[in-house]
Formats: structure tokens, sequence, C-alpha cells
């Protein structure tokens, strides 16, 4: 008994016993509860959508002035609420939008219909693209230097050029607005915590539950409260990207060391100096990261946003995608990357400016910058104008390239897939079958045969093995959630999906991350590689893998294992470079040979790091699974996916978004615990 | 603002009305940690037994501190890791709240002091050096030194001319435009210094500033350091866990032990006359000429004597002058600073202070360590 209470091993290898064992002698039927709890939580989704009609319907009526009817009428407040916030969000989307496009939206806003109508001269004038893609490139020189200078200009020109330019900057408008009230939001709650005891508590269970919420979650709330199109997209897109920002403030502020936040009191700061002028600048890395999850998940949202009536390359991709265009797709793909790592390096590079106070500047030089975009803004202008000289066929390739009017590679693309049909159909065929039939539909099926109480026990069990009763319980409290409503065959099909994606990615990754972790320049390069894939939005890595594979699970599967390999590989090679030199030596001292190092001294001191890289990839993976839906999968997303589409969605939708984060909380809790207590026990940080 | 106008005119009259006023001074200062400390002070009624206290779950940092720090003084406060040196430091600027006490900064009772009173204090009257220096990562070497003044609401020109000084001061010239990260450990805390004298503080305190450097970068930077109090003549508390260190530069030296001073008293008393047995281990491996004053062992004027040309003066070091007052082969006059002889010094005296035993038990100890 000593050595069951002792080894961990032998624990699990009970537990293993007992599972195994319950799933053979609870028999599959209908009204046993051991098989499948009853669905108590059935009516949740009711409640939670009367709740919501209550509040936006009924709840505490004001007298508002509406001024096409000119009478009061009673709107309740919330309605009020939400309509004011709407109507702001549009509006800034709206003004960035047509600064880079033109229109007459914004002119509207300030006079009325009418007036613009009988005034057809008073329209604003889009930005020929020239000037944008140099004002970019201005930009990336001013903050950065040359590289970045040349790499916005391309960029724009790419998107131009291709014919992309309106959807791009539907989308650019529509981040320009997400990003930095996400960054504002997210700092403001990030230092509230960091102030206040009570506020982190409070935020700490929504943060964890906010960030494995599926995205389609929140979409369908956002669509009740604030309707449809460009701001409801761009309100999910901050409510979706504000977290992490949150997190990573409160994380960087906590690491500024205590003697700091002292020389900025010593330094006689007030306490809003302090924060603004000491903390802030000192935790900057980790606030910075934040900025760069920020643009990364709005341009991760841009596809689902359009679900909900954002326009742009989303929609566009949505589209191209539905049709299986494939090599559009791409194009368009190729399009939101760019932006994203244009914005991603902007935003880096302002916030690491420097002032120079020696140079003794003359007024051209101070306001050189400025001086060159006016250049640039003329020079733009006057080439569109001999543009519209030279293009008579309508559209003037200098001012605006319209919506695919652009060169395109579509034809190459698919021609590139038809030959890859035509030449591997067969192995491609047979591949896909086999995994299919011989792998995916045997774990699925062994999956829904689990009795409600093995899972538990299971799952329960490796809590109480791991952390204790704690653990246990936590674990149980989620699973419960689940089983209770009338959705836990689809969880188990969501799991069966993820568990595969991370057994797959998890041992890729640590191989991987172990093989390139042996030197130095190897490590540089795949944590590179992992910093350029990660900056790819998610369903990007569906439009490859549709090419190969059709909209089969094998697609989803691919795509996802291709997805959720990134954090494995990044934490595994993070993780064994962190070891110590000294420890090295130490074994090297001792006469190990590599693969004794590797296994007696790197594995175990980089086994917490690793876990937590596990847990992501759990993360990553669940997020993408549900992104799945988009190509068919019979799991909780594409339940999600339809709620989206239902009048009285918004209690299936929330209800389901919840089991799917509980699936990934209650593995974060047991990796979680896992991880801390061997940095405790190994005395790391 | 119409507190602090009325607070600080006063307070300086009363400065240079008396000139001998403490600067700092502390009264039965106390800071226990721990979620029931005030509870604790209160129900022990301020008796504070440290056992007691840790069984409570609290712990003493500093236990009933009581000194002043006079214009222009530099005082040591020294100890091991963990004895509450930097702790009492922290309470005397106001980083931590003292539980118990007071503490007079030039007369103005500071833990009483509202949240704009004290910045109004730092902005004008203190400066602090670091341990691990404590740079503004993000802030090249010039904008951390203009940092305190732009602060205070100094024009961005003002405070660079005068951050530019201040490199030339501490002799980082030609750095301005590095960052932090880009300096040695010595150059950072040259930075770090230059920060905490920019706004010309009256107040220096200084927690451990030298600890984190190579020994021969510290023999550096202490004479550095020396070098500027000698411009400066600023009123300096001190931390540090080097007893060489505090001998070296101190005019007085706290030693504290758990929380509570054991000896305060300058370097010379120290060395002579350890008040406890803990002070005594400090003191058994200093070497005492570096530290004692030739008056220390002169004896009263002999007018039988026949004495030396030589005179030496009576605050000199006995390591400065041992050597010629052991050639000159007779007794030596000291003179003070009035060139009168106040005694005479016998090199019997001083070579029992060079080679002698520091006590009779320690003899035979140093006798097996060849």
């Amino acid at each position: 008994m000593d050595t069951l209470s002792e080894n961990k091993f032998l624990q699990f290898l009970l537990l293993l016993g007992i599972f195994i064992v319950l799933c053979m002698i609870i028999p599959e039927s209908e009204g046993n509860p051991l098989w499948r709890l009853p669905p108590l939580l059935a009516g949740l989704p009711l409640m939670i959508n009367n709740g919501v009609d209550y509040l936006m319907f009924d709840w505490l009526p004001v007298a508002v002035y509406d001024p096409d009817i000119e009478e009061y009428e009673q709107i309740p407040i919330m309605r009020q609420f939400t309509r004011g916030v709407s109507g702001f969000i549009l509006f800034m989307i709206e003004l960035v939008r047509e600064l880079l496009l033109g229109g007459v939206k914004t002119i509207v806003t300030f006079t009325s219909w009418d007036w613009a109508t009988e005034n057809q001269w008073a329209r604003w004038p889009a930005l020929p693209w020239t000037v944008v893609a140099g004002g970019a490139a201005l930009l990336g020189y001013a903050l950065s230097g040359w590289g970045l200078a040349i790499f916005a200009g391309v960029a724009f020109s790419y998107i131009a050029v291709f014919g992309q330019w309106e959807p791009s900057m539907q989308t650019l408008s529509f981040v320009l607005i997400a990003a930095p009230v996400s960054v504002c939001l997210g700092l403001a709650l990030g230092v509230w915590a960091y102030k206040s005891r009570i506020a982190e508590a409070i935020l700490n269970p929504i943060l964890n539950v906010a960030q494995i919420m599926p995205h389609f979650s929140y979409l369908i709330p956002v669509m009740v409260f604030y309707g449809i199109g460009d701001h409801a997209g761009a309100i999910a897109t901050i409510i979706f990207a504000t977290p992490p920002m949150v997190r990573l403030t409160l994380l960087g502020l906590k690491k500024v060391p205590a003697e700091v936040t002292e020389a900025g009191l010593m330094n006689g700061c007030s306490s809003w100096q302090l924060l603004r002028r000491v903390q802030i600048p000192t935790a900057r890395r980790d606030i910075l990261i934040g900025v760069n999850q920020v643009i990364m998940q709005c341009l991760a949202m841009v596809v689902i946003a359009s679900l909900i009536g954002a326009k742009g390359l989303g929609n566009d991709l949505l589209i191209a995608l539905n049709r299986l265009r494939v090599g559009l797709a791409l194009e368009i793909g190729v399009c939101i990357v760019l932006i994203a790592i244009v914005l991603d390096r902007l935003s880096m590079a302002w916030a690491n400016q420097q002032t120079d106070y020696f140079a003794n500047q003359s007024f051209t030089e101070r306001h050189k910058h400025l001086l060159i975009f006016l250049v640039i803004f003329c020079a733009g202008v006057v080439l569109a104008f001999l543009g519209s000289l030279v293009f008579k066929e309508g559209f003037n390739y200098f001012y605006l390239i319209p919506h695919n009017k652009g060169i395109t590679t579509e034809p190459f693309w698919q021609a590139g897939v038809d030959w890859i049909w035509d030449t591997f159909f067969y192995s491609l065929k047979a591949f896909n079958e086999w995994l299919i039939v011989d792998v995916l539909i045997p774990i699925k099926t062994a999956y829904l045969g689990m009795p409600v109480v093995a899972t538990f026990t299971l799952a329960m069990g490796a809590g109480f093995i791991v952390g204790g009763i704690r653990s246990a319980l936590i674990v149980g409290g989620f699973l419960l959630f689940i089983a209770l409503t009338e959705w836990w065959d689809r969880a188990l099909i969501t799991a069966y999906l993820m568990t595969i994606a991370v057994l797959i990615s998890g041992t890729i990754g640590i191989i991987v991350g172990t093989l390139c972790a042996q030197n130095k320049l190897s490590s540089r390069f795949i944590l590179t590689v992992c910093d350029t894939f990660q900056t790819f939005p998610s369903f990007i890595y569906l439009i490859p893998v549709m090419m190969l594979f059709g909209v089969t699970d094998t697609s989803v599967v691919i795509a996802i294992v291709v997805y959720a390999t990134i954090p494995a590989t990044r934490y595994t090679v993070e993780g064994l470079r962190s070891v110590p030199e000294s420890l090295h030596d130490a074994g090297s001292m001792s006469g190990v040979n590599r693969l004794q190092r590797y296994l007696s001294i790197e594995l175990p001191m980089s086994f917490p790091h690793m876990a937590l890289g596990i847990n992501q990839t759990v993360v990553f993976a669940l997020s993408m699974v549900i992104i799945g839906a988009l190509i068919g999968t019979d799991d909780l997303g594409q339940l999600i996916l339809k709620s989206l589409s239902e009048k009285s969605g918004v209690g299936n939708g929330l209800v389901l978004g919840f089991c799917v984060a509980f699936i990934g909380l209650a593995i974060d809790q047991i990796l979680r615990t896992w991880a801390n207590q061997r940095k405790a026990a190994l005395d790391l940080a | 603002m119409s507190t602090e106008e009325s607070t600080t005119p006063s307070t300086q009259t009363t400065t240079s009305a008396n000139s001998t006023q403490p600067v700092i001074r502390c009264e039965s200062v106390y800071k226990i940690f721990g979620d029931n400390a005030k509870r604790m002070m209160r129900e022990t009624g301020g008796v504070v037994d440290a056992g007691k206290f840790e069984e409570a779950g609290c712990i003493v940092g500093v236990n009933n501190a009581s000194f002043e720090v006079y214009p222009g003084e530099l005082l040591i406060i020294m100890g091991l890791s963990g004895s509450g040196k930097s702790t009492l430091l922290r309470c005397i600027s106001r980083l931590t709240d003292a539980t118990a006490g007071e503490i007079f900064i030039e007369g103005q009772d500071i833990l009483t002091m509202k949240n704009k009173q004290l910045i109004e204090l730092r902005r004008s009257k203190m400066g602090m050096v670091f341990q691990s220096f404590a740079l503004l990562p993000h802030k090249t070497v010039l904008e951390n030194i203009a940092f305190p003044l732009q602060v205070k609401g100094e024009s961005t020109k003002d405070s660079i001319e005068r951050a530019k000084q201040m490199t030339e001061l501490v002799g980082l010239a030609g750095r301005e435009n590095y960052f932090p990260r880009q300096l040695s450990g010595g150059q950072q805390q040259r930075v770090g210094i230059a920060r905490s004298l920019a706004i010309e503080p009256d107040i220096w305190f200084l927690d451990e500033p030298f600890s984190a450097l190579d020994p021969l970068i510290r023999k550096e930077m202490q004479d550095e350091f020396l070098r500027l109090q000698g411009v400066l003549s600023k009123t300096i508390l001190f931390v540090t866990h080097d007893f060489d260190e505090a001998l070296r530069l101190a005019d007085r030296i706290a030693i504290m032990k758990d929380g509570v001073i054991e000896q305060l008293d300058t370097p010379a008393n120290i060395v002579l006359n350890p008040a406890t047995e803990y002070v005594r281990k400090f003191t058994e491996e200093v070497p005492r000429e570096k530290v004692l004053r030739i008056d220390t062992v002169m004896d009263p004027v002999d007018p039988a004597e026949s004495v030396s040309d030589l005179k030496v003066p009576q605050d000199a070091l006995i390591a400065t002058v041992a050597e010629s007052v052991l050639n000159a082969g007779k007794p030596v006059s000291v003179v003070n600073d009035n060139g009168q002889i106040v005694g005479t010094v016998h090199a019997t005296k001083v070579i029992k202070i060079l080679f002698g035993s520091r006590s009779d038990n320690q003899t035979s100890d140093q006798v097996e360590q060849p």
C-alpha cells in the first residue's frame, strides 16, 4: 500500500484499470443514469433567452426623444445603451473606412441623406492606393528603418495589385478601431486587477473562461444586443481580443521589480505618474506581447466576425472557402496575414521608439516625415490623375483597383490543386479513407461508448492523483455541467477530435522541439517559424488541407494538428533552452552522454514548461476544432454555428460555448496543477 | 498646496535657527509584517518579543529603533541579511509604513504626512540609490537622470540640461544615449547615483549601493562616493552588510541584528568597545590601525620626557603615521588643529595596535593559523 500511495505511475495504472472495468460492466441503455446523466440543465438555454429578452425589451424603460417621428419613445435602457455603443463604433469604423476608401456616410452623419443626395459634389474621395502604400512605407521607415518600410510598402502594393484593395481596407478600418479599443480596455482592466486584489479575484475566472470560449459563442449574444453589421463584428472582436491583453498587463505589472517601483516613488511620482511613466513602461515587454496578441486575435476574428456582418476580407474568404475556390482563398489569406504582420511590426516599432536630445534640428528636419508624406500624397494624386487619362476602360489602376480586377494567381493554384487531385487522387483518397474508417471512426465510437460514470472516474481520478481532492472536485464540477446538458455526446465528439490532435501535435511538437533545441541556430530558426505561423489567423490552416482532402474530418484533424503543433514545439524548445548552462556542465563532468543528459537532466528540468505547452496545445486544438465547424464537423462547434442562425440562439450558443470552455478548463486544471507542483519541486521560479 | 506652503518655511526657519537639530529623528520605530501585527502590538502593550510574534504569524522587521542623524552626517546602518536594515531605511523614506513609533524629517512628522506632502518632500529633499540600481529599462542614461526632474514638472530642455551636468559629475559623459542594459554594473550605479542627486536633495538614502558590484569596482565606487560627499556634504543614511565598507565611509555606524540596533557609535568606539558579543565578532578581524586615530593611543604630555621633533595630527589614522612614529626612535608629540601639543604617543602602544593581540583568548587561534 505504501508503494501505491507514493508512486503516481501505479496510481494512474490502477485508475486506468478501474476505468476499463467500468466501461465493460455498464451497458448502453437510455434510462440508466450510470450510462448518461439526465439532461437536468436542458432548460438553461431557455432561461438565458428569457433573461436576455427581458434585459433588452422590458427592463427599465426610459423616455427618449426620436427626431424622426418627433416624439418621445419608451425604450429599455439596455437597448438604448447598446444603440449608443453601436452607433459610436459604427461611426468610428466608417470614418476610418471612408478616409481610406472614400464615401458619403460620414458626411451624412453630420448633415442628412437628403442633403447628400441634393449635393452630389459632397463626396469624400478615396485615397489613391499609392498614397496609402507610400504612407505605410513611410511610417515603417520613421518607426524602424528601411526594412520595415520596404515590407510595408510591398505588402500594401501586393494587396492593391491583386485586386483585394477594397475588402482589405474594409478589414483594416475594422481592425484599426477594434485593436486600439481592446488594448486600452485590456490595459485599464489589467491595471485595475493589479491595484485591487478583489478586482483580480473577480476578473481571473472570467478571463479563464473567456480565453477558452469558442469564438462563435461570442457572436450570438453580441448579435442579440448589438444587431448585425461592422459594429457588431467589432464588438465581438473586442470582447474576444481583450482577455489576453488584461492577462499580460497584469503579468507584466507583477513582474516590475519592487525596487523600480520604489525608485519611482522616491523620485516623487504621484500614483498616476508611477503607473504611466514607471510601471507600465517597465512592464513593456509583456504588455507588447499583449498588443501583439490583440492584433492577432483581431485578425483571427476577421472571418468569424463576417458571420455577423463585418465587411471585408473575412466575408470574401468565407465565400471562397464555401465555393471551394482554393486559389482565391489563398490570395485572400495572404492579404490577411500581410495586414497582420505589418500592423504587428509597426506597433512593436512604435513602442520601442527613442528620442534624440542631442540633435539640434531645423524645422524641415523635425517635420521631415510630415513633409515626405505630403510629397507622397501629391505624387499619388497626380499619378491617379494621369492614370485617369491613360486607363480608359472605366477604372483607374493608379487610383483604386476594383475588386477582382487585379492580377490573380488563382488559375495557377486551381491548376495545382487539379494536378494534385489528378496525380494523387487514389493515394490521397486511400489515405483519407483509411484515416476515417480505421482510425477516426473507431476512436469516435470508443469515445461515444464510454459510460458517463467511467468518464467521471477517469477525469476526477486524474485530478485527484495530481492535485488531491480540490482538483478532483473542480474537474468534476466542470464535467458535471456538460453532462447535465443535452449535449454530452456532442461534447464527446469534440473531445475525441481534440484528443487525437493533441496526441499527434504533442508528439510532433516534443520531437521537433527536442531536435531543434540541440543547438542555438536551429532553436532560433524554429522559434522564428513558430512566431510566423502564430501570426496566421487559425482558419488560414483550413485552406491548404481543404486543397488536399476536401470537406472531411481528415481536413479538420490535419488543420488542428498543424495549428496545435506550434505551441507544443515552442514550449519544448523554450523549456529545453532554459535549462541552466551550469547544469549541463555538471552533467558533462559526471560523464553523461547526450541521451542521458536529455533524459536525466533536460527533460525533468523542462517538464513543467512542456506541460504548459501541452496545455496551450489543448487550447489551440479546441479553438480549431470549433472553427472546423466551418467545413463541416458534427460536434459542439457545428451546433454553435447552427444556433447563430436561430432566432433564440443565445441560450444554446452560450451554454454550448461554456461546454467547450469547461472541457478546456478541466484539462487546464490538471495540467497546470501538475506543472506548478513540478516547478515547486524543482525550485523554478 | 496651502498646507505645504505653510509648513515648509517654518521648518526651514527652525533648521537655520538651531543648526544642531537632527535632520532625521526616529523614536521607537517598529515595523512588524503580518496581518495581525497591529493587534499583537496592542495586546502586548508595545513590548515586542520576536519569538512570541513569530508564533502569531508576524515577522519583526524593525524592533524599537531610536536614533538621530545630524546635518552633514553619514550614518551607516550595518547588518547581515534579514537584520531589518533595509526595512528601517524604507520606514524612514516611508516606502513602507512603520507599525509604530515616530519619524521626523527636519522636524516634520513623516508618518502622519498626507500623500501629497510626501510626494512634495521626496521631490525636493530626498534622493535614494538602490542595490539593484532600479533604473528604468526603457529610458536612456540621460532620460533616467532627468526623470525625477521631469516628474516634478520641469521642462524637457531644462531637465536634460541638468542631466547632462550630472552625467559629467559621475563620469559618464559620452554615454548619455546608452540604455541601462548596455552599461556595466558600476556604470549603472553611477546612473542611479546621478539620478538620486539630480534634484539636489538634502537627505541621501543609499540602500546597499555597492553590494551588487565586483570588489575592485566597489572600491572604486566607494572612492567616488567619498569624493562626491566631499563636494556635496549631504545628510546620508547608508545601508550595507559590509563592515569594512561601513568603517571606511561612516561617521557613525548602527549595527543591527534581528531588527534591533545593537550598537550605534563611531567606528573607533565600536572597534574599541563593542557593546555586545555580536558586535565584538564583527570587530575581531578589523585591522585597528585603519580605524583608530592616533589620539586613542596617546598618553598625557610628560614634560620630563624627551620627545622627537616629529609632530603628528591627533585625527590621523594610526596606519597612516605608524611608520614615521616607529622610525622616530623617540616618543612623538600629537598636535591638534591649532598646532598645540595635546599628548605624546609611544612606539610600544603603536606596536601593540599593529601586531598585538585583540584579546587574550584570541592569541592561541592566531598562533595555530600560520
